[in-house]
């Protein structure tokens, strides 16, 4: 039978006991999402270091700093480190794994010991990764071939790399979706779940279905340059062309791993901070499914000029319309709860209600990339660079740093200081615009992305999104030093400084390691707020 | 646990013979020229044996209807990746 | 006062869960052969008449008696899980160590096979069909490995009196991860050796 940390606990906060052991073999779901926390926040800087190099080579038009070569790998891995080392497995693996047994009045997830196995395998993912860095990748994160079976680069190493994370993240999606349906506390019937769990559930079953195909994908291109496999291979007959169908077939529907938790966040922040129940808890709920299932239907758009035939372009291109109705019924269904609401501006709610404008953005420039004759003059701009931003900086990050900001005195048992996570907050919001609006403008224009030269009437542009990135950067370390002061020497949390009425408040700050002294029995939804017979508005 | 009748063995030996006999209906049948068709009931054949074993050695017969559902799901979505991937490969 | 028992101290529970969770397991490996069962697809429709003639150079005698092998193999775990349910840990013992046994020998005929193609010069860059045919079984091939090892772990297990007629969680599982691991190879054998 499972082992369960604190089955037989006695009451002991989770981050009591010592020792780098208790961490590194642990079996708590609470220590292995904070272990995925710092790990990934550590690649999200790395990751943001090499676009910051990038802004400072784009400041001038041709090349100043670097050689061409190291540009591409500078765009390599910036984009590779941030979507396969922080963005994936931040919400899900860090946040979702704290919380998703809370949230259903469970003491763990359904297998503890394969969660450890999936923290300790994407360990060896991305010492893998870092490993290949001898020879590094200069191809952009999609890796396409020919090139990607040619290049000098240790692409087989990194290739195992992606393989072993990827593998982490099955896992990962594997435990969730068991445990969402067989450790639900009595009374927690599906419709009385937490929306973060419905977005949650819907991202597992993504991750299940789609990392296999990557995994393979990468196999082959590891076999193509060790063994002379011939899939993607013209001079043997393969297709290179086959190697993006692959390659999208999991890295579109991964947009949707990367947004479907942050939505999740967003729809638990905006009823706490409006003091209203959530508008539409059905609506949302089934359209995290939806959004999941249509996902899987549109990877073709990313091939529109890669020289597939005209009918698949246009099936493709006629499926991605549809998956902005899903995503704007939660839209709708987020501004429907704040209207009339009681609303506050502490920091998480900050970035739900900037999570809800960036992502409107960047949602709504994704239709003139899915149209056709629009996206042959797009395609490979920096029209798409801002579009990928809006949604997933503004969007997936903005929602995870509502996420930290919210869970941050349930996961510490200490305060934040709100005056300095709204300077913070300022300066990101202002930073971010700033430095992704212009790459709309400088893209319809005609800058193609992943060159370090570009022509001089880009330079205007340019600059001024350099400036925005320095602002983003501070923004970012302000706010990242807030949570260090936090930890050391934050006012001591109450138990729901929200007065939240999902289950993770209903506990100790932070919370003990069997989360719950009994097995919580439901008799409600989690946003009766405003009731009478709720909390106080 | 769930009840085994001890009728259990018996119908694991003769879903096992349907197995063996079964491919060697496919094998002789692979010399017989049909043109066309001789994928189709390859594959037809090969159906039968995995459905011979995913019901009766994997117990799917007995299971509720979650489990049919995962067993289920993930073959849509290979059906997916196939027609998309062939309906540009095909037409190009 | 009597709490709700927590779904891991919960017997039933934790056989759902596990068997959920195989089923999971399994939805990704549908998807990861599922890929190279769609290379197949593309390649095959593309090059017809390249199929016909290179399967030829396969090895269909020895193709066939890996497929027997395979499907006594997963007879002998279908006759396992049903020892255990009845108590009998020994039966089940032997029963798991036959199919081990067999997942050898499969392996010994596909060593034996790939041999033979090296000799004759076929190798996975040789062509279209021998890069789909030696990823494809190559990919199966580590399957059994695996699935040899996941049987063995559970004999081990099995001798040091872990399972009985109502505890037996590990042998299901593990014997599911098998039949699914035969299942791929009922496909691979026409598709690979018998395509026309």
């Amino acid at each position: 039978m499972e082992r369960v940390a604190g089955e037989s606990g006695n009451g002991r906060g989770y981050l009591e006991e010592r020792g780098w052991r208790s961490w590194a073999y642990t079996l708590d779901h609470k220590r292995i999402g904070v272990m995925y926390l710092y790990t990934t926040i550590v690649f999200f800087f790395i990751g943001g270091i090499f676009a910051l190099l990038l802004r400072l080579e784009l400041l001038s038009p041709q090349a100043k700093y670097f050689s061409d070569h190291t540009y591409n790998v500078f765009f390599t891995l910036h984009g590779a480190m941030m979507i396969f080392l922080f963005i994936i497995p931040a919400i899900p693996s860090g946040l979702g794994n704290f919380f998703i047994p809370m949230h259903i009045g469970a003491r763990d997830v359904a297998f503890p010991r394969i969660n450890l196995a999936s923290y300790w395998v994407f360990a060896a993912g991305f010492l893998v990764v870092i490993a290949s860095l001898v020879s590094p990748m200069d191809t952009g994160w999609t890796f396409y071939t020919p090139y990607s079976a040619k290049t000098g680069a240790a692409v087989a190493t990194l290739s195992l790399g992606i393989f072993l994370i990827g593998m982490s993240s099955i896992l990962t999606g594997l435990n969730f979706i068991v445990t969402i349906h067989k450790l639900r506390a009595p009374g927690m019937t599906w419709h009385r779940l937490p929306l973060f769990i419905w977005g949650m559930y819907a991202t597992s079953i993504i991750q299940v279905v789609a990392t296999p195909v990557v995994g393979v994908t990468f196999l082959l291109l590891a076999m193509e340059r060790l063994l002379g496999v011939a899939f993607f291979d013209p001079a043997k007959g393969g297709d290179p062309v086959l190697f993006q169908h692959f390659f999208w077939f999991y890295s579109h529907p991964v947009v949707y791993v990367m947004i479907l938790p942050a939505m999740g966040i967003i729809s638990e922040v905006i009823p706490v901070f409006s003091r209203k129940p959530i508008f539409g808890y059905k609506a949302i709920a089934y359209s995290s499914l939806a959004i999941a299932f249509l996902g899987f239907l549109v990877w073709g758009h990313h091939m529109f000029t890669s020289g597939m035939s005209p009918l698949a372009n246009e099936i493709f291109s006629f499926l991605t319309f549809f998956v902005a109705v899903p995503t704007a019924v939660k839209v709708f269904n987020w501004i429907a709860t704040l209207y009339k609401g009681s609303i506050t501006f502490e920091s998480p709610m900050l970035y739900a209600l900037t999570f809800i404008f960036l992502f409107a953005v960047g949602g709504l420039t994704g239709p003139f990339l899915g149209a056709l004759a629009t996206d042959v003059q797009l395609h490979d701009t920096y029209f798409v660079v801002a579009h990928f931003h809006y949604t997933m900086m503004g969007g997936t990050v903005m929602g995870f740093f509502a996420g930290l900001h919210y869970w941050f005195p349930k996961m510490t048992g200490k305060m934040l200081n709100e005056r300095i996570a709204r300077i913070a907050w300022a300066l990101v919001f202002i930073g971010f615009n700033v430095t992704f609006f212009t790459m709309f403008i400088t893209g319809v224009k005609g800058m193609p992305r992943r060159y370090a030269e570009y022509l001089p009437r880009f330079q205007v542009e340019n600059v001024i999104s350099t400036v925005g990135s320095a602002i983003l950067a501070v923004g970012i370390a302000v706010m990242f030093w807030n949570f260090l002061q936090g930890l050391r020497k934050g006012p001591a949390a109450p138990g729901n400084p929200w007065r939240a009425l999902s289950l993770e408040w209903q506990t100790p700050s932070p919370p003990i390691t069997e989360n719950f002294p009994e097995i919580p029995v439901v008799t409600d939804w989690p946003y009766a707020y405003g009731k009478p017979e709720g909390p106080a508005t | 646990m769930s009840h085994q009748p001890t009728g259990a063995r018996r119908t694991y030996v003769t879903v096992y013979i349907a197995l063996v006999l079964l491919t060697v209906c496919t094998v002789l049948v692979s010399y017989v020229n049909l043109g066309m068709m001789n994928v189709v009931v390859a594959l037809l054949i090969a159906s039968v044996k995995a459905s011979l074993v995913a019901l009766i050695f994997m117990n799917l017969k007995s299971e509720d209807r979650l489990v049919w559902g995962f067993a289920l799901v993930p073959i849509a979505f290979l059906a997916l990746i196939m027609l998309g991937t062939l309906v540009d490969t095909v037409l190009r | 006062m009597s709490t709700p028992p927590s779904g891991h101290t919960d017997p039933r529970i934790a056989l759902e869960a596990a068997k959920l969770g195989l089923w999971t397991f399994l939805a990704t490996e549908v998807l990861l052969f599922g890929a190279l069962f769609t290379a197949y697809t593309v390649f095959r429709v593309k090059y017809p008449a390249l199929f016909q003639s290179e399967h030829l150079k396969l090895n269909r005698s020895l193709g066939t008696l890996n497929t027997i092998v395979l499907i006594s193999s997963s007879l002998a775990v279908a006759l396992g899980v049903d020892a255990i349910r009845r108590g009998k840990a020994r039966l089940l013992e032997k029963y798991y160590a036959v199919t081990v046994l067999l997942g050898a020998v499969f392996l010994c005929v596909k060593y034996i096979e790939w041999t033979e193609e090296f000799h004759h010069g076929l190798y996975p860059g040789t062509n279209i069909f021998f890069s789909l045919y030696f990823m494809m079984t190559g990919v199966h091939g580590l399957h059994v490995i695996l699935g040899m090892g996941v049987l063995s772990y559970v004999v081990v297990l099995s001798r040091r009196g872990r399972f009985s007629g109502s505890y037996h969680t590990p042998v299901e599982i593990a014997g599911l991860y098998w039949h699914f691991v035969d299942l791929v190879w009922i496909y691979l054998l026409p598709l690979l050796y018998l395509i026309g």
